[in-house]
């Protein structure tokens, strides 16, 4: 008895009266969820329509609702990390709370939002964007989603069962290693990571043949749109960093869980080549979430510009650049190792030198702008906020590259700064912009323009409310990851006004998921499909897509062909009949199953229960023989089918 | 580039894929052979240390060979491709040893 009270002490999370009515909000809104669903009889919708689907629309639609769902959790932590911080000497989180939370924070919101978001972008936008039906391996599509949505939800349930991980995002050893931190909490992290990046790892592959091979006739790699550009050098990006961070991931999960040495210097490991590693991966990431967004940018700024993206080549030519230097500067973030001064100066120089492309790229927007008939649209705003805000992340971080400088800066609030400047500057303001910009063609209405501002405006500024103090009170000598502060040292109204921000940020966020709610009823239906009379192949077809997306394939003859198809009245000949009938992939059940079994085997590892991490892995192996000789995974769309969709689009002719 | 039919991906394949068979299984007794060389403390650590890139290197040409179609396809795309990836490996191989040794 006293046995099981004990285990069920340590299993459940205990003691904390916030966490306490987070167990309940969990049980309350799964059995809401579970109610609704049978009510209303939407089971086998849910199963049929969505969690078997490989449709590439489909997929990225759910990675979005995860991204904004883990939006939401990344920024209740942040909001209590700041109501912490907002007065020296509070005691709203203890010491070992607050590591706990900045350090779901920032996983979270890196490779739980960042990565999702983005990659859903991908699924919505690159297929349409090339003419293609579907993604090259629609069946791995669906596995990579499920995997990484199985990582995510590992990760977030250490919260409530075992504990957080609580050593930060980065997770140095020997901070994170097993005698420094026993217990589950960074057991999570490292199965959670890894399940979810094999999935990246595989959405890389997936998405860099799909644009080198099933770009529609015509389109030569330098007349892609430019998203599908940035989408290209991203997924080789991630085929190359992201193994790095699976196998350091496994180094430290065999450290942990079978004693092993690699990160402890017990046995003649070495710590700091965790830091190493970790980087090598963690450098490539942020361009990972930061070319994507440069790629939506460039669409938006080129329709509500009204012109044509000013120096193509050079843009494509800075990305690739920028994929080959951000492997090279991974030092930057640990220049106080002090690995010695050839070193530092080495990766110092490489790291000012990604300035240069990435400045390139930001006048090749300006020249676009230049003489545009620019439309202030919601997505337009957030593209023209995005250039300032992300231009002092990069300048900082321009000054966080000069070595001898950095041993000031380093872990100071100035880098958190900087990263947040980028990062929301850059990829969560692209986040908003893409998802405003192709909102029409995933649910075919579009979202309220003057609620789209508000939140624009509400935002923007209180992020910059938010994080422009934090430079000075990092500069004024603050530390990261300091749970409290004592009053005196000219911190505190500079802190008090980041608080208020975070909570605007907050509004603005309110304000959008309203909007996403009041479009939905009342928005203004996209019968057109190509509401902003756009330049690229996905405003060819109707909002939102049919399940085949064209009814023929279209012929390219340019950069931006269908604003010239559009001129020329070619645009039609896409839905022109009579139609063929069209190849499709299946719908399957096995990526979720597999990803149920690779949650359990994580689950069982965190715990160290190794059988139930083998009856995981045995699981997920027989979902891998099943597929091997699934042969019926595909159908043809009938020709009356694809006749009808068309009628009822009104393009039938 | 593609067309209307080789959009969607058929099981069309005939015949058992021997080819993969084979290579999973050598793979996996590539793998544990690197395993058992350095659980077995049998040999010194620098013997330990040049069997397991050999066995690594020859691992990559499996892989290459049975799973990764080296042999099909543009060749300026594999050579593209296979010279992308020496030249990230010397970087990470070279540059983690000239950051961990801590010498200059
Ligand atoms: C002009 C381009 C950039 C330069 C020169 C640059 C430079 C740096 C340097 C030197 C550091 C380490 C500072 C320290 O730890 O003391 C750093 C940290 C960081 N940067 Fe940048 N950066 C640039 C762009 C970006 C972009 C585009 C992103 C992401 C979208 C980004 C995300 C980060 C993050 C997340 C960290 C801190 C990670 C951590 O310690 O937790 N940076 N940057
Ligand atoms: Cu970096």
């Amino acid at each position: 008895m006293e046995n099981i009270k004990h285990f069920l002490g340590n299993f459940f999370v205990t003691g904390e009266p916030m966490i306490y009515m987070a167990d309940v909000a969990i049980v309350l809104v799964s059995l809401g969820i579970i109610f609704v669903l049978t009510y209303f009889k939407k089971w086998k919708w849910l199963w049929k329509e969505w969690l078997t689907t490989v449709d590439a629309k489909k997929i990225g639609i759910m990675y979005i609702i995860a991204a904004l769902l883990m939006l939401f959790r990344g920024g209740v932590d942040a909001l209590l990390m700041r109501t912490q911080l907002a007065l020296p000497n509070l005691h709203f989180l203890d010491s070992q709370h607050y590591n706990e939370i900045f350090t779901t924070h920032g996983t979270i919101m890196i490779l739980f939002m960042a990565m999702p978001f983005i990659i859903g972008l991908f699924n919505i936008a690159v297929p349409l964007q090339i003419g293609a039906r579907d993604v090259a391996f629609p069946f791995l599509n669906a596995v990579s989603f499920w995997l990484f949505f199985a990582g995510a939800m590992l990760f977030n349930l250490s919260f409530v069962i075992g504990g957080s991980p609580d050593a930060g995002w980065t997770s140095y050893t020997p901070l994170a290693g097993k005698e420094l931190d026993p217990g589950v909490g960074e057991n999570y992290y490292l199965l959670g990571l890894q399940i979810a990046g094999i999935g990246t790892l595989a959405t890389g592959v997936n998405f860099f043949t799909t644009i080198i091979k099933m770009r529609a006739p015509g389109m030569s790699l330098m007349k892609m749109p430019m998203f599908t550009w940035s989408v290209l050098v991203t997924s080789v990006i991630i085929m190359f960093a992201f193994p790095v961070l699976t196998v350091a991931l496994a180094m430290l999960t065999i450290d942990r869980l079978f004693d092993a040495h690699f990160f402890t210097v017990a046995a003649g490991g070495q710590p700091m080549q965790w830091a190493n590693l970790f980087w090598i991966w963690g450098h490539p990431e942020v361009y990972i979430v930061i070319l994507p967004a440069f790629g939506v940018f460039s669409e938006v700024i080129a329709t509500f510009s009204r012109k044509k993206l000013f120096g193509y080549h050079a843009m494509v030519f800075s990305m690739v650049a920028i994929s080959v230097l951000g492997f090279i500067t991974w030092v930057h973030h640990f220049f106080t190792m002090g690995a010695g001064p050839g070193v530092n100066s080495f990766f110092s120089l490489s790291t000012m030198l990604i300035a240069i492309p990435t400045g390139v790229k930001v006048f090749n927007w300006l020249f676009t702008l230049n003489k545009g008939k620019i439309q202030f649209t919601t997505a337009m705003l957030w593209a023209l906020a995005f250039i300032p805000n992300f231009l002092i992340g990069g300048l900082t971080g321009v000054m966080l590259a000069v070595a001898p400088a950095d041993y000031q800066y380093h872990n100071s609030y100035f880098l958190i700064s900087h990263f947040h400047y980028v990062l929301i500057g850059g990829t969560v303001f692209a986040a908003f912009a893409g998802l405003t910009y192709w909102w029409p063609k995933m649910f075919g209405h579009i979202l309220n323009e003057r609620l789209g501002k508000w939140a624009f405006w509400v935002f923007m500024i209180s992020f910059n409310v938010c994080f422009l103090p934090m430079y000075l009170v990092g500069l004024l000598g603050m530390t990261r990851r300091m749970y409290t502060y004592p009053a005196g040292l000219g911190w505190t109204s500079l802190n008090l006004i980041e608080t208020i921000g975070a909570f605007g940020m907050g509004l603005g966020f309110i304000i959008m998921v309203y909007n996403i709610y009041w479009s939905a009823r009342y928005g203004e239906r996209d019968t057109t499909g190509d509401p902003w009379d756009g330049r690229t192949l996905e405003w060819a077809t109707t909002s939102p897509a049919p399940e085949y997306n064209f009814a023929h394939i279209p012929t390219i003859q340019q950069v931006d062909d269908f604003y010239y198809m559009k001129k020329e009245g070619r645009q039609k000949e896409i839905s022109k009949a009579p139609y063929k009938p069209i190849h499709m992939p299946n719908n399957s059940g096995v990526p979720i199953i597999m990803a149920v079994f690779f949650f359990i085997g994580g689950f069982g590892l965190v715990f160290e229960w190794i059988w139930m991490g083998i009856l995981g892995g045995i699981g997920v192996l027989a979902c891998m023989l099943y597929r091997s000789f699934e042969t019926h995974d595909h159908h043809y769309i009938p020709v009356d089918e694809i006749e009808r969709t068309e009628r009822e689009a009104g393009r039938f002719s | 580039m593609s067309n209307e039919h080789t959009q969607a991906h058929a099981s069309e394949h005939t015949g058992f894929p021997w080819k993969h068979v084979i290579g999973l299984v050598l793979s996996l007794i590539l793998t544990f052979a690197a395993l058992w060389c350095v659980t077995s403390f049998a040999f010194s650590p620098a013997l330990i240390v040049t069997v397991i890139v050999i066995l690594a290197v020859v691992q990559a040409f499996v892989q290459l060979f049975m799973f990764m179609h080296i042999t099909e396809g543009s060749k300026v795309w594999q050579i593209t491709a296979i010279g992308f990836g020496a030249f990230i490996a010397f970087c990470v191989v070279a540059g983690t040893l000239w950051i961990m040794l801590f010498a200059l």
